[in-house]
């Protein structure tokens, strides 16, 4: 199956993020596709290399770009929602890429199922 | 990243039905703010479309909006456009697409509106009613 995935929460406050790497991880193992994930609202926050989690937490931003270096899976995270949080270029971290909303219609038109994690 | 992955889907000629389903008051949280991006992006992907609005969310398209004294931005004309984005689809019989702005009954009626306090019109749906259109949906997304 084509899935897209769409990540509406940041990696600590919420547990959104945490429960969409898992999925998507299950997802790949089962042999779907998953398209592309796209991270909106404090999701941007998931791109963050900046974040440092204290050393005995899981890293979420680093998870997400393993997965995506292994799989070579498309994240991607909103610019408009991404310049608001001050997540840019100069601090995105690996395996994302920032490009606009069109990603999010375009990959929900592609996929067979569109998951959305957050509230 | 040293290799780029496929960035670009072929979704020439396939249609869905998106449903935008606002839950959130409008300026308690980012979120009504955020999903407005969202639908007005859609439109140009010439998709079939469902903006809808239940719980607090009902209060994102109250009539009279005056953020002042909150200091923020008052985004509510946004929903102008979208209501001329759904007079576009309805207009225009060539790209066979569909809009529609709900609003669900249940949630209206337990805060005191009526639809004539919309700033927008609205079709107002039971929360039957509108199960049934989500589960006629291909997409559902919200915030």
């Amino acid at each position: 199956m084509k899935i897209g995935v769409l990540v509406n929460e940041g990696p600590f406050t919420h547990q959104a993020s945490d429960t969409a790497y898992h999925f998507v991880k299950a997802a790949i193992e089962k042999g779907h596709d998953v398209l592309r994930v796209f991270f909106y609202y404090d999701g941007v926050n998931n791109a963050n290399k900046l974040s440092e989690p204290q050393a005995d937490d899981r890293n979420l931003v680093k998870l997400w770009g393993d997965l995506a270096k292994e799989h070579n899976l498309d994240l991607v995270v909103c610019i408009a929602a991404a310049l608001r949080r001050g997540i840019k270029d100069e601090i995105l971290a690996e395996g994302f890429r920032i490009s606009g909303l069109g990603q999010l219609i375009e990959v929900g038109i592609a996929a067979d199922r569109t998951v959305m994690f957050g509230d | 990243m040293s290799e780029e992955p496929d960035l670009h889907f072929d979704t020439e000629g396939i249609k869905k039905k998106f449903m935008f389903l606002n839950r959130k008051a409008p300026y308690g949280t980012v979120y009504a703010l955020e999903i407005l991006e969202m639908v007005l992006i859609s439109a140009a992907f010439e998709q079939h479309a469902c903006i809808t609005f239940v719980d607090d969310g009902v209060y994102q398209i109250v009539k009279g909006h005056d953020t002042k004294a909150l200091n923020m931005k008052n985004f509510s004309p946004m929903y102008g456009v979208i209501e001329m984005e759904k007079e576009d689809a309805d207009g225009d019989e060539d790209e066979d697409m569909v809009w529609r702005i709900i609003v669900e009954k249940e949630s209206m009626e337990a805060r005191g509106l009526t639809a004539d306090n919309f700033s927008i019109d609205v079709e107002v749906l039971s929360s039957a009613e509108l199960a049934d259109v989500i589960e006629d949906m291909d997409v559902v997304l919200g915030g």
